[in-house]
């Protein structure tokens, strides 16, 4: 039995698609900042946290919410069933760089905790996991690109040795202005009626839109 | 059918075949663990303004002893301080290793938390490509002519443990024979900057579990183990990787979570994994970096998970907190200690300071050891857990 593709949300361009539809667009697409406030409140999510993350957090954030609109359960009980997966190709570089400026000057030198955490890139794994109370399995690789091979394999392997029964799977990059975020929600029981998950398919959604 | 052919392969067994620590205290495993058989730390003070402004304790490698090793290999010039110390440790394991780098059934695995990070510059545009990860797992890939691509993980200070298990997972999957996993990190001031500005630091060398612990002290290393699905013939090469489990605490991307019910999660899936009861693991090498949260938290889900009667060791007394290296140079002692029978002393410890009454070796313990466990938690509530348990007569 091949586990499915229940739910996808590609974010780019200042354009968020849920299941290959439009599900909002910003009105100033050239501020990532202001889009993804604006895509928050699209949502109407009241999460103070999400102001402090950086913004690669936000980005996956996001998207995990996204993917998990009809998810009513979420959040209520601590699952330890599902699991995280994630990848990019910047790692958090672009926070690192903000936190080099806080101590590259010797008489200006003002390195803060709340922002040397997010010079890790697993910490928007731990955001997610946060937010919903997943206690599963998480990893996050680092590629030149997408690497739908890779993460097939892995989160197949979760799934089919009972690992986890669900995981989100994909792509959060964030680096000065330019971003995208190819999210996935992967169900070993999914429905039929939805995608099977392969890497063949895998592709064809990323490149899709 | 894929189920069943999944179902056949996950007890599949994965192989320690080789190992090598780089550290201050040496350049293979068997100089690091004489080390550590004399009691002998990595860390020392210095007085270093590129790395803090203020004097600290680290276990920083010395760049003479590290070029002069690293001069057999290439010349030390033309490579960085993280590149030298990656080629070391996989040539170093691999000398000891029949397996071929370059066959398609051969897959590297970096683990790192940062990687080329004294290449940082501050602004996107002028960036040198070294500090990207995909770059320098393309830099090792070329290097050691590999066929595959060179995997890069990256989940703090649990890197190294994840990283493992990643390989042994890919092998398990069918998808490879052998994984070369290699974790390494660099000793940098934006590292020692993050954590002063924690107040994590610790004022004298680190004292995991110890009533007067106050904080970490960081280090630099590289540890690679090379494991394959191969049983090696040779009689001191026999451990295999018998179970592991990633988990998160889904409580706080900074802090440990008070009941430890991340790591308990962790741990008890890794060792139902493995079909090994808790009463069983003889030796636990705990992650332990001396901070007052973190060993109070470890202390808490290894009673839970019952293993109050295990052994305990913390090893950052002696390399520091080596970040994405710990898992692997922790793991390889471990396996050492497995393969001598001996429990090192964790360094630091006198007088217990956390809830549980843990078994905290306090010198070094000649005992059986058949099963171990180690593990590892990190910033983003991540926590790992691996056993490793020797094969008899199979």
């Amino acid at each position: 039995m091949n586990s499915r593709i229940t739910q996808y949300c590609i974010i780019r361009n200042g354009k968020i698609f849920l299941n290959g539809e439009e599900f909002f667009s910003s009105d100033s697409p050239e501020s990532p900042m202001v889009f993804f406030k604006s895509s928050l409140k699209h949502l109407n999510i009241s999460y103070p946290k999400f102001y402090k993350m950086d913004s690669l957090s936000k980005l996956a954030f996001l998207a995990s919410e996204v993917i998990l609109i009809q998810d009513k359960e979420r959040g209520s009980i601590p699952n330890d069933r599902v699991a995280v997966v994630l990848s990019n190709s910047v790692s958090c570089l672009d926070t690192d760089i903000e936190y080099q400026k806080t101590i590259s000057d010797r008489n200006n030198y003002y390195p803060s905790p709340a922002l040397f955490v997010y010079t890790l890139p697993n910490i928007m794994i731990g955001e997610i996991c946060i937010r919903n109370k997943y206690q599963g399995e998480n990893i996050f690789f680092c590629s030149e690109a997408f690497n739908a091979d890779l993460i097939y394999s892995y989160v197949n392997m979760l799934l089919q040795t009972n690992k986890a029964d669900k995981c989100i799977t994909g792509w959060i990059d964030f680096l000065g202005n330019t971003y995208e975020a190819v999210l996935f929600l992967i169900e070993r029981e999914g429905n039929s009626n939805t995608i099977e998950f392969n890497v063949e398919n895998l592709n064809k959604l990323y490149k899709g839109i | 059918m894929e189920e069943e052919v999944f179902g056949l392969r996950s007890i599949m067994n994965v192989y320690i075949e080789s190992d090598n620590i780089i550290s201050p205290l040496g350049f293979t495993t068997e100089q690091n663990f004489s080390a550590l058989l004399e009691c002998r730390s990595g860390i020392k003070f210095h007085k270093d303004k590129k790395y803090s402004q203020n004097d600290f304790y680290g276990a920083i490698i010395d760049d003479i002893s590290l070029d002069d090793h690293f001069s057999e290999m290439a010349d030390p010039i033309v490579y960085t301080r993280f590149e030298k110390l990656c080629i070391s440790s996989i040539t170093g394991a691999l000398k000891q290793s029949s397996i071929d780098v370059s066959s398609d059934r051969t897959v590297i695995i970096l683990s790192t938390t940062k990687g080329n990070i004294d290449y940082l510059s501050e602004s996107s545009e002028d960036m040198n490509p070294k500090v990207y990860l995909w770059n320098t797992a393309k830099f090792l890939k070329e290097y050691f002519k590999s066929r595959n691509d060179v995997l890069v993980v990256s989940t703090a200070c649990i890197s190294g443990i994840s990283a493992l298990l990643m390989g042994q997972r890919l092998i398990q999957s069918g998808i490879y024979d052998n994984a070369i996993v290699c974790g390494c990190d660099i000793f940098s001031s934006f590292v020692m900057s993050g954590f002063q500005s924690f107040q994590a630091i610790s004022y004298s060398p680190c004292k995991p579990f110890d009533a007067d612990r106050s904080g970490i002290t960081l280090g630099e290393g590289c540890g690679t183990l090379i494991i394959t699905n191969n049983q090696p013939v040779n009689r001191k090469k026999n451990i295999k990787i018998s179970g592991g489990a990633i988990s998160n605490d889904a409580n706080h991307i900074s802090g440990p979570s008070r009941t430890g019910d991340g790591l308990t999660k962790a741990i008890d899936k890794a060792l139902g994994e493995a079909g090994v009861a808790s009463d069983k693991i003889d030796f636990i090498s705990a992650h332990g970096t001396a901070t007052p949260y973190n060993d109070e938290m470890e202390a808490i889900a290894f009673a839970t998970s019952g293993l109050l009667k295990s052994s305990v060791n913390s090893l950052k007394g002696y390399f520091g907190h080596t970040l994405g290296a710990a898992g692997t140079i922790e793991s390889i002692v471990t396996l050492e200690s497995m393969r001598q029978n001996m429990v090192i002393k964790s360094i630091g410890y006198e007088t217990s300071g956390v809830s549980q009454k843990l078994n905290i070796a306090k010198s070094n313990i000649q005992t059986k050891l058949t099963h171990c466990l180690k593990t590892a938690s990190g910033f983003g509530g991540g926590n790992a857990a691996i056993v490793f348990s020797k094969v008899e007569n199979e």
